[in-house]
């Protein structure tokens, strides 16, 4: 008996063993660089690109720092883990950050690099749904757990009670629901589900679908648009110098890591594919130039807030109810929500073109299944 | 053998079953009132078997490794992840089950404890303890708690069981002997629990299954197939049979538990046969 349960207990150590191999491996270094640890909010793909060009294009390395990225998962909320001090940085959408703020979480907008929303409404073009008003009545999906607030502000703005004018449907993280049309638009973000769509196959032609195909609500263009992926920084840390100094260099390499994206997007691609991303090149190649789409051109700057942008966000996340008839805050953000000294400096460091005016997106062809 | 020829036949049923709803079925389902309450059946919803068996032999993207040896690796990595957490759930329901055993008012204070703990939403409790062991362990780690936390409750009350199994007469025999609780426990007690404690390990090995699949995804933990399975699934409007593969890998492992602990079973039948 004791023999059979050691060999048991044997045999499950020895399994055991797999489990270790995947820890990631830390680069050997010459200097002791300053360990920093960023926590993404989903898993490795194109949207935190910049991020990871940083890394492997050695711009932190330069700035003496050791970037670690660590991925998200449904439940990792980035705010929360920054706030408790597992993270020095997190990316994360600002309505999502406010409310984390609101419900104590110290943390402080230190860059925004995303200057637009990401979010579309799709609808086949011949629904005839072509402005926010024409959703009454239909079958409106939407994901849920704070990311329906810019379409519940685009209804309210088109004179439409979201509770009563529309059918919400919760959505799969797939776009099954609008192709087979048990819902009538769909939310999609444009560098993920949107270029799923174009991935997927059009029965009745047999061929891909067409953007023709579609018609997109763009917030950016109804006026609803909230902004998304910034990076934040521990509020109270931010009094110590050291961090200061630190956030300065996270940022100017941060920086460099989106310029290198912007003007490399197929390099960039294959640095994310390389980090294991279970998402197609080509669909990675999207995602890239869509990313890049929503950061460039920054007019002050990439990183910096805008003031009027800002404004908006935070009025949105205060005056538009969601179907429980809540709001994303219930006052105005206290302390420091933002602050643009951090990435002011970092782009004085960086120089060159970090404005993007001329950037120009190459076409990107997607292919069946993103592959 | 003739167990095994038993499984294989219900496999095949249970495959004849999906072409047959498949074939039969109409493709948009079958809706009532605008409620569907059949699924449909069309290849995107549902794939022909062949299809996603082809599928496992193709590279997983352009260029990659086909599917069979992602999940193949995948599933070792969660394999594991289920061992750690099996063994820990063992060790603390074992554990568990000798004090209540030992003291009456362990067994009335515990028990409910145990029983209430089983009750906390899986969901609730996984970004708990990823935040709560992100900082003192690796990632897998917070999986393997995950997994240990849904192990543990089968094996403490099953044991318990197995335990106070021992009829009054056996215990009076050892009283007479003048033994001790220990050899009591290690003699009389643990033998006795046997029959208890191995139903008890296989719910307890599909549990640890489920904990470390959820956790994967809860905490994003990389490379197992909990990974794999939502990673895949957001690829279900381009390539549904992709995200049957990945299921079928989950399944697998489950039953590749079981079946090491029914393993495990025989060889402790043959050792306490005298």
């Amino acid at each position: 008996m004791k023999k059979i349960l050691t060999g048991v207990f044997a045999a499950a150590l020895l399994l055991a063993g797999c489990g270790t191999a995947d820890d990631p491996a830390d680069g050997g270094d010459t200097t002791t660089p300053t360990k920093i640890k960023l926590q993404l909010q989903w898993f490795v793909q194109a949207q935190f690109a910049g991020y990871i060009a940083a890394v492997d294009k050695g711009f932190y390395k330069e700035e003496g720092l050791d970037v670690e990225i660590l991925e998200g998962g449904v439940d990792i909320v980035p705010q929360t883990v920054l706030a408790q001090g597992r993270a020095d940085y997190a990316v994360s959408w600002v309505p999502k950050a406010l409310a984390s703020r609101e419900q104590g979480a110290a943390i402080t907008n230190v860059a925004q690099i995303f200057q637009r929303s990401g979010t579309y409404q799709v609808a086949f073009a011949d629904s005839g749904i072509k402005t926010p008003a024409d959703l009454k009545g239909k079958k409106v999906g939407n994901w849920g757990f704070g990311n329906e607030f810019e379409l519940f502000a685009a209804l309210t703005k088109a004179g439409l009670d979201p509770g009563k004018d529309v059918t919400l449907v919760q959505q799969q993280f797939d776009m099954q629901a609008l192709l087979r049309g048990d819902i009538d638009a769909a939310q999609a973000m444009s560098y993920n589900e949107y270029a799923q769509l174009l991935e997927a196959e059009n029965p009745k032609t047999k061929k891909l679908y067409q953007p023709s195909d579609f018609t997109v609500l763009d917030w950016n263009e109804v006026g609803t648009a909230m902004l998304q992926d910034a990076v934040w920084a521990s509020t109270e840390r931010l009094n110590d110098t050291g961090y200061q100094e630190t956030t300065v260099k996270f940022l100017t390499g941060t920086i460099k890591g989106w310029i290198y994206c912007r003007d490399n997007p197929e390099e960039c691609r294959d640095l994310v594919v390389a980090k294991g991303s279970k998402l197609g090149a080509s669909h990675q190649l999207w995602q890239t130039v869509e990313t890049n789409k929503l950061i460039w051109p920054s007019p002050e700057g990439i990183g910096v807030v805008n003031g009027g942008d800002w404004k908006r966000t935070v009025d949105l996340a205060l005056g538009t109810k969601n179907a429980d008839g809540d709001t994303v805050i219930t006052k105005q953000p206290e302390g420091l929500p933002y602050t643009n000294d951090y990435i002011k400096k970092a782009l004085a460091k960086v120089g060159g073109d970090t404005k993007g005016e001329s950037y120009k997106p190459d076409p990107v062809t997607v292919e069946a299944g993103g592959k | 053998m003739r167990r095994a020829l038993g499984s294989l036949a219900l496999a095949a049923l249970a495959a004849g079953a999906w072409e047959l709803y498949k074939a039969l079925a109409p493709d948009e389902g079958v809706s009532v009132a605008g409620v569907r309450f059949l699924p449909r059946s069309d290849d995107q919803a549902m794939p022909h078997l062949w299809t996603v068996l082809a599928r496992l032999g193709q590279p997983e993207l352009r260029g990659g490794a086909p599917i069979w040896e992602v999940l193949l690796s995948a599933c070792l990595t969660t394999l594991g992840i289920v061992a750690v957490g099996l063994l820990a759930g063992v060790v603390v329901g074992g554990l568990l089950a000798v004090l209540m055993q030992r003291f009456g008012f362990a067994e009335r204070g515990l028990l409910p404890y145990v029983v209430l703990s089983q009750t906390v939403p899986l969901v609730a409790l996984a970004p708990a303890i990823a935040g709560w062991g992100g900082a003192i362990m690796p990632q897998w780690g917070t999986v393997s708690v995950i997994a240990a936390y849904l192990a543990f409750f089968p094996v403490a009350v099953g044991l318990l069981r197995g335990l106070q199994s021992p009829t009054p007469e056996a215990l009076e025999l050892m009283d007479s002997y003048s033994a001790s609780w220990w050899a009591t426990l290690v003699k009389l007690r643990l033998p006795a629990s046997l029959p208890y404690l191995f139903p008890a390990l296989k719910l307890a090995g599909a549990a640890a299954v489920v904990g470390a699949v959820v956790g994967e995804i809860s905490t994003g933990t990389r490379g197992g197939i909990g990974r794999l399975v939502i990673e895949y699934s957001r690829e279900a409007t381009t390539d549904p049979a992709k995200v049957y593969t990945a299921m079928l890998g989950a399944a697998l492992l489950g039953l590749t538990v079981t079946g090491l602990l029914t393993l495990a079973q025989r060889l402790a039948a043959r050792g306490a046969t005298p």
